[in-house]
């Protein structure tokens, strides 16, 4: 590659003469947090919902739990999931290690602590607002959940860009599941970990440029979207 | 607006038989009975503090004694509540009343006719796509009348719904109670306001420091008061 | 509103996700040294191995230690390493059923240009690792189990020293971070040669002793035990097991070179 030292010269290199390998990493990578922080969010945002409207023994436990969780070091996650999805492991059978499935079910366990736990934090606050209204509705608790998620939803697309902001940039979880093979599991951020390892300082420098740089236009994308929203709304 | 079956059917009694409420240990309401019946216009006065909210809100069932029991005699008629400051989803004001219309089973290809009509009735339908959120708070106000008439509720209680309103909002709050009334819905409101209850009030239930001290015909509380609080209180000497 | 949301995001889901599962079958996972994958050797001979057999080759590059494991768990369906000890116990404890050598190359000592331990005008490997021992200049070691890790370990052995002391830092990483913390901290260290020559920020780090017979650093190929992992792809990693020694396999390692230097050296019977 170049053996410009200037990393941002390479970075900007690498996006001019994007060459489908590097395409492919980042698109693996955007495919493999996007689903994962999708099917986190499916299964959080009404985890988190029901954490905050419902009052039951234990309840304590389970949200200090989340929140510790939050800060789950990826190669623990990595770890416990290469274990789960190893041959030798309970799910072993499925053959998923080293697939970028595998790398889903990583960044699924890192990421749904987080929506869960903020997600209940902005529903709980939502619900003070609004329980009393939709007690007098007549709605059910269970009821409450959808209707309080979709009010919250410009709140919930920042919980959401958090969740992705932990995939996209965590290593130690994927590489250790996915195992960084070349075309089927590697992605920016073992890219980097690699070009590293190889002593190409700029290029890794370069690589990781481009994912901060995708992040950020995600994030901007998303905030614009939610000023907008809430300018709209109210 | 299909006609208010309350007219029909006579609205059951609401019964509070020593209904008491105590919050951390402390007393908040002292054991009080009280009935609301027929298609009355009962306003609930006294001075902030008194518990009118509290009284208001074990009424309709958002809140649970502390002891005694809040009962309907026969079979529970649909209510509806106005709060002080309306609680409007984020999206627009046909889809807060759609909204309503849906948890109530209403079919769906039915919703948006009849919140329509809602909106025409408490004059809303140019701002029939505008987000709830970001109407006056006179519009939302009446956005939240409109939420309840799509009830059409037996009852309807209105918590100070006009406290934080201009004198123009206020009147066309005042005349939705009206017109919720005429179509037979029996009326429980807080205020503050003197003349307000002296425009609105069939009968006033007077509380002081948690206690109830008096529930007598509008006349008889406005002309002669029968505790010496009451008394102080319409002569605007028990500051709210 | 909501429910459009809903399934616009369920149906880009499944679309996404069916486009990462679109995967042939045809492929068989090879645990391996980071050397053999940083180096660019695999880039080179593997497209020659599917050309001719239409099997891809999917490589996981991790130490030795951790490259054993993987295979043990019965995660990987091959394995090229490099530490003949290890991987004839491998065969005896019966994880494997043959092991064939397919190429060597050697280790190098690097270290800062001014060798303080004057390694350079060592005249044995033994003497080499004795200097840096007396003159207790830094040494970075791996750390971390792999075969050239193991491979330094029995060096040390081998010269009778313990090493031990402020001067001989463990690392626990890979060859490529462990050269660049050697070139940060003025450090020697031991390579394998393919990584050396790959690695690209040597900055103040130089070639100081080669050539001892003692260097010589031997890579061989698994074939793993069917009846311990009967659902490993056996038949297509026998392909490939076999291609590697085979007079094609050895030609593609021989021809591989990174700046104009052969890193690979085939030796299969």
């Amino acid at each position: 590659m170049s053996s410009s030292d200037n990393a941002f010269l390479t970075a900007l290199q690498l996006i001019l003469h994007m060459d489908s390998d590097l395409f492919s990493i980042v698109t693996l990578s955007l495919q493999v947090s996007f689903v994962a922080v999708a099917l986190a969010a499916l299964a959080g945002l009404p985890l988190g919902a029901a954490l905050a409207l419902w009052r039951f023994p234990g309840r304590n436990g389970v949200i200090i739990v989340l929140n510790a969780l939050m800060g789950l070091p990826p190669v623990v996650a990595g770890l416990c999931v290469y274990l789960l999805l190893s041959r030798a492991g309970p799910l072993g059978q499925l053959g998923l290690l080293f697939s970028p499935t595998a790398m889903v079910v990583a960044q699924f366990v890192l990421v749904l602590p987080i929506i869960a736990s903020l997600t209940r934090q902005q529903v709980e606050a939502l619900h003070d607002e609004y329980a009393e209204q939709l007690q007098s509705l007549g709605l059910s608790t269970t009821r409450m959940i959808p209707t309080l998620l979709w009010d919250a939803r410009i709140g919930l697309v920042t919980v959401m860009l958090a969740g992705f902001g932990r995939a996209s940039a965590e290593v130690g979880a994927v590489m250790i599941v996915g195992g960084n093979i070349d075309g089927v599991t590697r992605v920016m951020t073992t890219s980097i970990v690699l070009e590293t390892s190889k002593g190409n300082l700029p290029l890794a420098l370069g690589l990781g440029i481009i994912l901060l740089a995708l992040v950020t236009l995600i994030n901007a994308l998303a905030h614009l979207m939610g000023e907008t929203a809430k300018r709209r709304l109210g | 607006m299909n006609a208010p079956t309350s007219i029909l059917a006579p609205i059951a009694d609401l019964r509070l038989e020593n209904v008491s409420f105590q919050h951390r240990g402390q007393s908040l309401l002292a054991p009080t009975s009280l009935t609301l019946s027929g298609c009355r216009r009962t306003i609930i006065m006294g001075p902030n503090g008194a518990g009118k909210s509290l009284l208001m809100r074990l009424a309709h069932g958002l809140l649970t004694p502390t002891s005694g029991r809040v009962r309907w005699q026969g079979s529970e008629p649909v209510q509806a509540m106005v709060f002080q400051r309306p609680v409007l989803l984020r999206r627009s004001a046909l889809d807060n009343l759609t909204y309503v219309l849906a948890i109530h089973k209403v079919p769906r290809a039915r919703r948006k006719a009849q919140a329509m009509l809602a909106l025409d009735t408490f004059g809303l339908t140019a701002l029939a796509h505008r987000p709830a959120r970001v109407l006056s708070g006179g519009e939302q106000q009446r956005l939240a009348l409109a939420r309840a008439w799509l009830l059409n509720p037996a009852v309807l209680f209105l918590d100070e719904a006009t406290s934080s309103l201009d004198p123009a909002a206020i009147k066309a709050v005042e005349d939705a109670v009206m017109t919720f009334h005429a179509s037979g819905t029996r009326i429980v409101m807080t205020t503050h306001d003197l003349h307000q209850a002296k425009r609105l009030a069939d009968d006033v239930v007077f509380l002081h420091n948690g206690q109830l001290l008096e529930h007598s015909p509008a006349d008889t509380f406005f002309s002669a008061p029968c505790s010496s609080q009451g008394r102080a209180f319409i002569q605007g000497e028990l500051i709210w | 509103m909501k429910k459009i949301a809903v399934v616009t995001s369920l149906s880009l889901l499944s679309l996404t996700w069916g486009g990462l599962a679109l995967a042939d079958d045809d492929y068989i996972t090879l645990a391996s040294t980071t050397s053999t994958e940083n180096s660019g050797l695999f880039d080179a001979i593997i497209p020659q191995f599917t050309d001719k057999t239409d099997i891809d080759v999917r490589v996981v590059a991790v130490g030795t230690g951790q490259a054993f494991e993987t295979a043990r768990r019965g995660d990987a369906d091959s394995l090229l390493v490099h530490d003949t000890a290890g991987e004839e116990q491998f065969v005896a404890d019966g994880y494997a059923t043959e092991r064939l050598d397919v190429m060597y190359n050697d280790f190098v000592i690097v270290g800062p240009s001014d060798d303080p331990a004057g390694i350079s005008n060592s005249d044995t490997v033994n003497e080499a690792f004795s200097s840096i021992a007396e003159s207790e200049s830094p040494f970075a070691s791996r750390g971390d189990d792999s075969g050239t890790n193991r491979a330094e370990l029995r060096l040390w052995e081998d010269a009778g020293v313990t090493p031990q002391g402020e001067w001989y830092r463990e690392l626990g990483s890979g060859m490529g971070p462990t050269l660049n913390t050697a070139a940060g901290m003025h450090a020697y260290t031991l390579t394998d040669r393919a990584t050396w020559v790959a690695f690209d920020n040597p900055q103040d780090l130089t070639l100081l002793f080669e050539g001892d017979d003692a260097l010589f650093n031997q890579y061989g190929s698994l074939l793993l035990s069917a009846e311990r992992h009967p659902h490993l792809k056996h038949d297509l990693a026998a392909q490939w097991h076999e291609w590697l020694v085979s007079e094609e396999g050895q030609q593609a390692i021989a021809d591989y070179r990174l700046n104009g230097q052969q890193l690979f050296f085939p030796n299969a019977q």
